[in-house]
């Protein structure tokens, strides 16, 4: 059961007001002298910017998302060059920093294959490094599925690809949820580091805001709000998806 | 049904769990096996169903020998229905979507006519408040019953009971053991595998006696209960008719 709504409204109250307090406490303290005016002048880097980065997360996360299922699914693979292959690209990319897949794929694979496009790069960077770990996410729901389900579903009669469809892909989907939105939320954040191949996402372009104006504070602070515009409903999205979704065991 | 079995031999990591077993059942509705844990029930009945590979041997289910490779046994396992001992019901479904998806994705029927017949068939074994619950919601028994519901739906051949009771309490046993009674009184052909003596006497037109992968005893189910010939037998009744 929970708590009715205006305690509800009262307590998210107090506890906003917490945090503000200790943010407007620190910001008091540090008698900084704002300068907004000279920020509004660049608004429009900043949306476009954020916009960039927009397209180029969602981009990367229906890729990463094909690319964690099918490597969830090729390690599950009946041929084992294929397992061997999905461990060896899992473990490499999670245990290797982003900041240089994203310089080897942009010097050195991409220059190889004559991929010129940076933007295609780099939404297929992020796309291989987030699908690394979403494909550990989905192998874990799909294992949190009992055996006896995949006898029961056998017992039926149903081939392979209908146990995956009908059994096991709507049971592991709500393990799944949860890791899954904190991986999108990770990549938005993480599609900053691909300033560095300058692309002109949003970090770059609060940057540059940055050292054109020297306000520090009013370049990143916005750049704070637009990553949680972002974020922030994905996790409400997948927190309903996961109710939509709720089964008792 | 018509059940041959002959040499049928399967072990699992070196282990003999059934030994050269061999049977020959003509014009019988009801077969139930009784015997010790571990003596092979289990696995005979999988391999009837068509779980399970045997390492030798041959299963001839009325006149047709079931073919051990992946395409036939699919086949196979479409035309019998199974009921196990821990419901495996799908917990993400309804009562009533656990009895349509075998109707539906595997044996073609449009959603309005397996709808129809689930919630016939569910109805008919006391159920019909109970369609939209998920398993979660449902005691053992009824779980059990809507198990049975999805094996009966698609009309199989044979339906193959692995201990559906053992789960179960004893007011849910009946009301499992009732409808399991039902569908044998409507002519049904039945092998089932439980504890429940008592049942089996009531239930069996055969009983095969299986004590460590052999059948120890065989023959109808009276005389099999009454006047066992194999000193094995005996052994294992005075055992489980002794309280």
């Amino acid at each position: 059961m929970p708590p009715p709504w205006p305690l509800r409204l009262v307590n998210l109250g107090a506890a906003f007001f917490l945090i503000v307090l200790l943010f407007y406490f620190s910001f008091h303290q540090l008698n900084y002298h704002w300068n907004w005016a000279s920020i509004y002048e660049y608004r429009a880097k900043f949306v476009q910017g954020w916009i960039t980065t927009i397209l180029i997360s969602a981009s990367s996360l229906g890729l990463s998302t094909g690319i964690g299922l099918f490597f969830a699914l090729a390690q599950r693979s009946r041929w084992l060059a294929l397992r061997y292959f999905s461990k060896i690209y899992i473990e490499i990319v999670r245990g290797t920093p982003l900041l240089v897949q994203i310089l080897i794929f942009f010097y050195v694979v991409a220059d190889a294959f004559h991929v010129e496009n940076r933007y295609l790069v780099g939404i297929l960077t992020l796309a291989c490094f987030s699908g690394a770990y979403i494909s550990e996410i989905i192998r874990a729901g799909i294992e949190s599925v009992g055996k006896s389900q995949l006898e029961s579903a056998k017992a039926i009669g149903l081939t392979r690809a209908q146990t995956y469809r009908f059994v096991i892909f709507p049971q592991a989907l709500r393990q799944t949820l949860p890791p899954l939105a904190g991986q999108f939320v990770s990549l938005i954040k993480d599609s900053s580091l691909l300033s560095i191949i300058s692309i002109s996402e949003f970090t770059l372009n609060a940057r540059e805001v940055n050292s054109s104006t020297f306000s520090t504070l009013e370049s990143y602070i916005p750049l704070a709000i637009g990553y949680l515009l972002l974020t922030l409903p994905i996790s409400m999205w997948t927190r309903h998806l996961e109710k939509r979704h709720r089964f008792n065991t | 049904m018509n059940l041959w079995l002959d040499r049928v031999t399967k072990s699992f990591d070196g282990q003999a769990v059934l030994n050269e077993v061999s049977l020959r059942l003509d014009q019988t509705h009801t077969l139930v096996l009784i015997g010790p844990s571990g003596g092979g029930k289990t696995t005979l009945l999988r391999i009837i169903a068509g779980l399970e590979h045997p390492d030798t041997g041959e299963v001839v289910i009325n006149d047709e020998a079931l073919i051990f490779e992946e395409e036939s046994l699919l086949k196979h396992r479409r035309s019998v229905g199974t009921v196990f001992q821990a419901f495996n019901l799908f917990p993400h479904l309804t009562a009533l979507q656990n009895v349509t998806l075998p109707l539906e994705k595997v044996h073609g029927y449009s959603p309005t006519e397996a709808g129809e017949i689930a919630r016939q068939l569910l109805a008919r074994f006391r159920l019909e408040g109970h369609t939209s619950k998920q398993p979660a919601e449902l005691s053992g028994g009824q779980r059990q019953r809507v198990a049975i519901a999805r094996a009966v739906a698609i009309k199989p051949k044979l339906l193959l009971f692995d201990e559906p009771t053992s789960a179960l309490d004893p007011e849910m046993t009946a009301e499992v053991l009732d409808v399991i009674q039902e569908l044998r009184a409507e002519g049904r052909d039945l092998v089932l595998v439980t504890h429940e003596m008592g049942f089996a006497r009531q239930a069996a037109d055969q009983i095969a006696v299986l004590v460590e992968g052999r059948i120890v005893e065989f023959g109808p189910g009276a005389q099999v209960l009454e006047n066992p010939q194999s000193e094995r037998c005996r052994e294992f009744l005075a055992r489980v008719l002794k309280y």
